[in-house]
């Protein structure tokens, strides 16, 4: 019955299968159509914003003022600036020392092992950052956190508060960042050959030795890699910054999202969001070229030269 | 074997995985400088034995010791064990040479001093132009030798290598298979080699261990594993064997087919009357055109082959197929009699 219909739609499969015909293009240049309208657009939207002129009664005019970004590099941006990096910073390194030999050690279980801490993983990625900063907030307060518990099993004399502060922010962004830097890892890691560091340890290297001069220069690009990546993650959080932290602890997505909604002034809050996107954007292709380059010489043994 | 080597010996060595036996109850004497091989089928237990030895792997019972020494919890690293492993896990960052120095890196030997070292090593088993190069520009045969140095490099208590020449294509497997006896020769190091394969067992071993079912099944010199093999498993295994069934006639003596023949005497011969399973190699037996004196079954050739170095006939025999190898000299549906060497066959359980 549907004879007729058969040999176009054979010919068609065979377009299809040999990437001849117009949709493998079309599929191929969604990425660079999302790129360009999704992402490129409203950057240099954003990007002109910040020149724009602020209407104090009103939203905003068309314009071109250098106010908003020289503002943008006043001291006390720049300030907030550098407490939002070195912040970042400090939340990735933490989450490194973790998630680094969290992972190695999980990779070397049997494959069936792995499975129930990967769910676990996942499902803590599943989290948003706005349901982990109020939880942490809650864990962490005085009337219904942990001290609570503390006090309960006797190993503290009263319940305290722990948020918000430095602390409760740092323990919020390893939390979130904690799951992606596994997942990042993770395959670099379970590809390594077990019987590397083996060998090292036949030579006499000390597990730990072995690690440092067998797995970690064979796993560095992946280990910066994550290290940019959760940099970047961190950095952009606002919810954990401005719920669990002082105004000290502050970051410029606080900063940021105070001028744009409290304020209304957009103009600034373009070219706050503008600087912070080249800073990030430096420090994480630093933290990249420092895992492509020479993994710093550890001390070691035999290192004397 | 040598004085200042110390024997390895191995007591009541198991090694569970959770529910899975890998290893049951080894009882091992390693004379100290000797070249043992560890062979058997795959699965058969022989790697993990080998990982237990280096330290790789914790026995679940028994004990390992060197000379007076217990190794049974020294960790690894501790341990002085030169390993080439099966993927032969060379440091892909590091050149030859520092690969072969690693050991000497973590002992905190000068970089100097220890990458002349290295070059000693890499004369030693025959490169001595790569020590520059990276590990991903070697062939496998060269990746082998590399492996090799460096496992040679501290001078270790026990040289240990997992199937050293899986990887390698047969030719060049013969040549290291030479190479790698001359080498243990030189060095004197007691090398324990684990492989699947029986032949290169054969070839190289002072010692051969033969392994299945996750325990040892016969300890001995190649020759007497393949002249006198235990159990049935062995026999099997170690070479090509023909299997007939017989009834013990005598302490010294077997029925195969109501024809009366000889065993091996030192070998435990069941009680008289009982059924057992005689095993005789294809280059034992004879084929005659006319009965001999001595004791020979009847039977027809059902197949010949010319294999160049021998002449492989196949014999049909009480109902069974025999495998003769010789000069040959019959063709297919002559009627021949196959002659039973005296003291020649193996009486095993049936």
């Amino acid at each position: 019955m549907s004879a007729p219909a058969a040999p176009p739609a054979i010919s068609s499969s065979a377009h299809a299968a040999s990437g001849d015909g117009p949709w493998p293009h079309v599929l191929l240049a969604w990425p660079t159509v999302a790129l360009t309208v999704l992402f490129l657009v409203p950057l240099g939207i954003i990007a002109a914003l910040g020149f724009f002129r602020r209407i104090q009664a009103g939203f905003f005019e068309v314009a071109f003022v250098t106010d908003n970004y020289a503002r943008a590099l006043d001291a006390f941006h720049l300030e907030r600036l550098a407490v939002s990096v070195v912040l970042a910073l400090a939340a990735t390194l933490v989450t490194l020392l973790l998630a680094v030999p969290f992972t190695y050690l999980l990779t070397r279980r049997p494959r069936a092992r792995q499975v129930p801490y990967l769910v676990l993983v996942l499902a803590s990625l599943s989290l948003s950052e706005v349901i982990v900063a109020f939880a942490w907030s809650l864990l962490l307060s005085r009337t219904s956190g942990i001290s609570n518990l503390l006090v309960a099993v006797g190993l503290m004399d009263r319940a305290a508060s722990w948020s918000p502060g430095l602390a409760a922010v740092l323990l919020a962004y390893v939390f979130i960042a904690l799951p992606l830097a596994i997942l990042s890892l993770y395959p670099t890691f379970s590809r390594l050959d077990q019987e590397l560091p083996e060998a090292a340890g036949t030579m006499g290297a000390t597990p730990l030795a072995g690690f440092v001069t067998v797995v970690l220069p064979l796993v560095r690009r992946a280990v910066a890699a994550t290290g940019a990546l959760v940099f970047i993650f961190v950095l952009g959080a606002y919810v954990i910054p401005q719920t669990l932290g002082r105004p000290a602890q502050w970051t410029m997505p606080v900063h940021i999202t105070d001028q744009a909604i409290m304020k209304n002034h957009l103009p600034l809050a373009a070219s706050l969001a503008i600087v912070l996107l080249v800073v990030s954007s430096l420090v994480a292709v630093a933290i990249v070229a420092l895992g492509a380059g020479r993994w710093p010489r550890l001390a070691l043994p035999g290192r004397a030269r | 074997m040598s004085a200042d080597r110390p024997d390895l010996v191995i007591q009541g060595l198991g090694k569970r995985f959770g529910a899975t036996v890998a290893l049951d109850g080894v009882d091992l004497r390693l004379p100290g400088g000797s070249l043992v091989c560890f062979v058997g089928p795959s699965g058969c237990g022989k790697t993990t034995l080998l990982r237990v030895i280096a330290g790789l792997e914790t026995p679940t019972t028994g004990h390992l010791l060197l000379g007076d020494r217990d190794l049974t919890r020294v960790p690894v690293h501790l341990r002085e064990v030169g390993m080439v492993f099966q993927s032969y896990a060379l440091f892909p960052h590091l050149t030859v040479a520092e690969n072969v120095a690693y050991g000497l890196r973590i002992r905190g030997v000068k970089r100097r001093e220890r990458l002349a070292r290295a070059q000693e090593l890499l004369a030693l088993v025959q490169l001595p132009d790569v020590a520059d190069k990276r590990i991903a520009e070697l062939s496998g045969g060269m990746r082998q030798r590399v492996a090799m140095a460096r496992a040679l490099a501290l001078d270790p208590a026990l040289f240990l290598l997992d199937e050293p020449l899986s990887a390698l294509d047969a030719k060049l497997r013969e040549g290291m298979q030479v190479e790698l006896r001359r080498l243990q020769r030189r060095v004197g190091i007691t090398t324990i080699i684990v492989t699947h394969d029986q032949e290169e067992a054969m070839a190289m071993a002072d010692l051969v261990v033969v392994m299945g079912d996750n325990r040892v099944q016969q300890v001995g010199p190649p020759l007497e594993i393949y002249r006198r093999p235990v159990n049935r498993f062995v026999a099997n295994f170690v070479g090509r064997n023909n299997f007939l069934p017989a009834r013990v006639v005598a302490n010294d003596a077997v029925e195969v087919a109501g024809v009366r023949v000889s065993v091996a005497r030192d070998l435990p011969v069941p009680q008289v009357g009982t059924d057992v399973t005689v095993a005789a190699r294809p280059e034992m037996l004879r084929l005659r055109a006319q009965a001999p004196a001595g004791p020979a079954l009847r039977g027809t050739v059902s197949m010949v082959r010319d294999l160049g170095r021998a002449v492989e006939t196949r014999v049909r025999v009480v109902g069974q197929e025999l495998v003769v190898s010789g000069r040959g000299g019959f063709a297919e549906g002559d009627e021949v009699w196959v002659e039973l060497p005296e003291a020649g066959l193996v009486a095993l359980a049936a």
